[in-house]
């Protein structure tokens, strides 16, 4: 098939072997290949003689001269931080909660192991930089809007038992519940079209006057009692302030809709099994620190 | 008569996978079911239809059918895969691409599978089946044993595509890494083959040439390793004979060290030594000169299945995998470094004489690139498993970019060169239709991968430095989400280099088609006689 190749002088011989038209040269092993090929295997002797490799042993394997174990390490590494942080948590947990900020040292370690917890725990649905995530339900924790309430007290509180959810072993989380008012036949569609226009009327957002008055009767009758009568809802139940530009899931009509009709339950995990009291504390003060502490 | 059982056994697995539809507990099971159906009644009528008017065919010509077959499919799978990568690329760097109305079934979990699948196994798989069927036909001068087993390989191989990403797509998995199809799947791939091994031994065995050729040794150890990985790694209990779900054998640590022997035996078997079957063969064909070394091919060869099957471990370095087995991983992967290394050498040396033809021939020039890539990540893998190295790659986007400068370097190219020296041959074309097509396809897969792996190594290393970046009291500084921030300039870098790769391969597919449909018939070419004695 393919041409015979030309042979030059310095080629070596081929094997003799053909097939299909393809010859094989008889050259020898590449030097530095052959050399660096046992260089390899002489250091994978050595390396397998220093560390942990040959499971001969019923107990395990040989642990090698130079005695490496990769969970050794990564315990002395935890172990050297703790260590290094003992002396502080320790202080931390043993102050009140409101001398935190008044302390420098305090203050120091919280905003950054505060901000470390955070950004490990809390900024899936809070948002890596804590402005929470508009639309979805995440609050904002940057400003000073609080469902729950924005004192030390309280934020500690809220991110110890979280809120409205089951997993909280001392059943501690906050717990309040809207009512879905469209779904559960409690108002007409007509009454909510009301509503959501005297909503949008006392948040300051463009509304229809006469719907709006409307539905002044119907929130009183209804909202007034979570959301209180002017609107500024209520912290102790977790009802949001209407009267302001700050939303949890939206302040157009078709969002406040769908929230009077259906009603919201937003669930925040209890941390006190996760974290430690004085991660908690610590991520409370950075919390609190933000922007919107009270 | 052997037609009459034929019809017998068709039929049977027909009427088995209609009861199996009716039956099934899910929806991919009952979809995969029906598609089983339907290929046993087309293959059924096909037999009742050509009952009697079959020609025997003639024992004195190769058997290139199949391997027609299987340059047509190779291009059309490559060309899904490369597709479904651009989107999955473009839904990492936009995931608004996630659509709402396509949750469940085309977003970015449910396509990555079928992306890797269908470039390794509908593309790869099908290049590696045709070329060497092909090869070990040539290089036996005998025609491929087994009358028309070929044609049940080939079939019953994309049969089993066809079902792995249906499965996937309806959400049938193992979720295990490139072993993703449950078990009937995996019955009906082992079943195929056992058949594609006994079609290539039996070529083998009834050679007139007096040696095997060192591309048929790679072949073959692709072969049999493969069936040995796809079994132990799939051994797994249904739950029903009518559902997809079933139950791993192995658990644990146990399991994930044997999915990684798997899954890193795939790169190895898989995409190395069954693509170097082919760079074996290919290479000094188009060159026109002899290989380099045979003492290399055999010292690189032996060398290469014994240290491979060790390598496993570097995948789970810093997990729940005991240190000595990590040691072995990382040992074994560093000393694979030179037996990789020799089929470079062998491949580059090939040309040496012949480098005048990287100016005029667009298709040597992909097959250097090719080997050149096949070096440049058989140097970064064994790099890459070395434990220090691998605390600040591993879990990062690096090995994305890793696995892609072999796969589109090294798989991808060496592939293309391939199906360039296979289709004027195979249809007795007068050469291709165009070299000046060839060159674009050239440049712009480069280039793509070039943007593509470049990127990744930024993304990664980057990530990997992030995720470990701590203050001076030891807490981390980088929330995950400022990571995935931060990469995404890199992710839309990465996917651009997909769409120029993508471009090539659809360039290529109809240059192709132009080579088979214009191009002049070269009637000398026609007849691929076996040489007699």
């Amino acid at each position: 098939m393919s041409k015979k190749p030309l042979k030059k002088k310095h080629e070596v011989e081929t094997t003799g072997h053909s097939w299909d038209g393809i010859e094989e040269y008889n050259n020898p092993l590449p030097r530095w290949w052959l050399w660096t090929f046992y260089a390899c295997i002489i250091w994978g002797v050595g390396y397998s003689i220093a560390m942990p490799a040959w499971p001969i042993f019923k107990s395990g394997a040989t642990p090698g001269i130079l005695g490496s174990s990769t969970r050794a390490n990564v315990q002395a590494d935890l172990d050297k931080f703790a260590a290094m942080n003992k002396p502080i948590q320790e202080k931390l947990v043993a102050v009140d909660l409101d001398q935190i900020a008044e302390d420098p040292e305090l203050r120091n370690y919280t905003q950054n192991a505060g901000a470390a917890v955070f950004r490990t725990w809390c900024a899936q649905c809070h948002g890596a930089g804590a402005g929470g995530n508009p639309g979805l339900g995440y609050p904002n924790l940057l400003d000073s809007d609080w469902l729950w309430g924005g004192t030390m007290e309280e934020i500690h509180f809220t991110i110890t038992h979280g809120i409205r959810n089951e997993t909280d072993p001392e059943e501690e989380a906050r717990f309040s519940q809207m009512p879905a008012f469209g779904k559960d036949g409690i108002l007409s569609g007509e009454e909510i079209d009301q509503v959501v226009q005297y909503v949008r009327q006392i948040s300051g957002q463009e509304s229809d006057a006469e719907l709006a008055s409307a539905g002044e009767t119907v929130f009183m009758d209804n909202c007034s009692a979570c959301h209180a009568e002017d609107g500024t809802g209520d912290q102790m139940q977790g009802a949001p302030n209407l009267t302001d530009a700050i939303w949890l899931y939206g302040g157009d009509v078709d969002t406040l809709t769908y929230t009077v009709t259906n009603a919201r339950f937003g669930v925040m995990p209890n941390w006190n099994e996760r974290l430690t009291e004085a991660d908690i504390r610590a991520v409370a003060s950075y919390v609190h620190s933000l922007g919107g502490g009270q | 008569m052997w037609d009459y059982i034929k019809l017998i056994a068709l039929g049977l697995v027909a009427v088995l996978a209609a009861i199996a539809a009716g039956n099934a507990r899910d929806l991919a099971y009952q979809v995969n079911a029906v598609e089983v159906m339907l290929a046993a009644a087309i293959a059924f009528i096909w037999v009742l239809r050509t009952m009697g008017s079959r020609q025997p065919a003639p024992q004195n010509e190769y058997f290139d059918g199949v391997v027609r077959a299987g340059v047509i499919a190779t291009t059309f799978w490559g060309v899904v895969g490369f597709l479904v990568a651009v989107i999955i690329a473009f839904q990492l760097a936009y995931p608004v691409l996630n659509f709402e109305w396509a949750q469940g079934y085309l977003n970015f979990g449910k396509l990555r599978p079928l992306h890797t699948s269908a470039v390794i196994f509908a593309f790869g798989g099908n290049a590696l089946i045709a070329s060497s069927f092909y090869v070990v036909q040539r290089t036996s001068a005998a025609r491929l044993w087994g009358g028309g087993l070929g044609w049940f390989v080939f079939w019953g191989y994309n049969l089993f595509i066809v079902l792995a990403a249906t499965g996937y797509i309806l959400g049938a998995t193992q979720s295990k890494e490139y072993a993703e199809p449950e078990w009937y799947v995996d019955w009906w791939l082992t079943i195929v083959w056992v058949a594609y091994l006994l079609a290539f031994l039996g070529t083998i065995f009834k050679r007139k040439e007096p040696h095997i050729y060192v591309a048929n040794w790679f072949y073959l150890s692709f072969i049999v390793t493969i069936a040995m990985l796809h079994v132990v790694n799939n051994l797994a209990i249904p739950v029903s004979f009518f559902g997809s779900k079933s139950v791993q054998v192995f658990s644990g640590v146990q399991d994930a060290m044997t999915q990684w022997w798997y899954g890193h035996n795939a790169v190895g078997f898989f995409l190395t030594a069954g693509f170097l079957g082919m760079m074996y063969y290919f290479v000094p064909k188009q060159a026109e000169r002899p290989v380099y070394s045979y003492k290399l091919s055999i010292v690189h060869f032996w060398a290469l299945i014994f240290l491979y099957i060790w390598a496993g471990p570097h995948h789970l370095h810093y997990t729940a995998l005991p240190d000595w087995a990590s040691t072995l991983g990382m040992v074994m992967s560093v000393i694979l470094w030179m037996p990789s290394w020799g089929g470079m050498i062998n491949g580059l040396m090939t040309l040496s004489g012949a480098w005048d033809k990287l100016r005029t021939d667009p298709v040597i020039r992909m097959m250097v690139v090719s080997v050149g890539f096949y070096g440049m990540s058989t140097f970064e893998g064994p790099m890459m498993s070395i434990k220090a190295v691998n605390s600040l790659s591993h879990y990062t986007d690096w090995t994305i970019g890793h696995v892609h400068s072999g796969a589109l370097g090294w798989n991808g190219m060496i592939t293309f060169g391939t199906l360039y020296f296979l289709v004027p041959r195979l249809w007795a074309r007068e050469g291709l239709y165009s070299l000046k097509l060839v060159s674009w396809h050239f440049w712009l897969s480069t280039i793509g991968i070039v943007l593509y792996a470049a990127s990744m190594w930024v993304a990664g290393i980057m990530q990997g430095l992030m995720w470990r970046e701590v203050d001076s009291q030891g807490f981390l500084v980088n929330a995950f989400a400022d990571t995935v921030a931060a990469m995404h300039p890199m992710f839309v870098v990465r996917a651009l280099g997909g769409v120029l790769y993508l471009t090539g391969g659809i360039i290529m597919a109809y240059n192709l088609y132009m080579t088979v449909a214009r191009q002049p018939r070269v009637e000398s070419r026609s007849v691929a006689a076996v040489p007699a004695e």
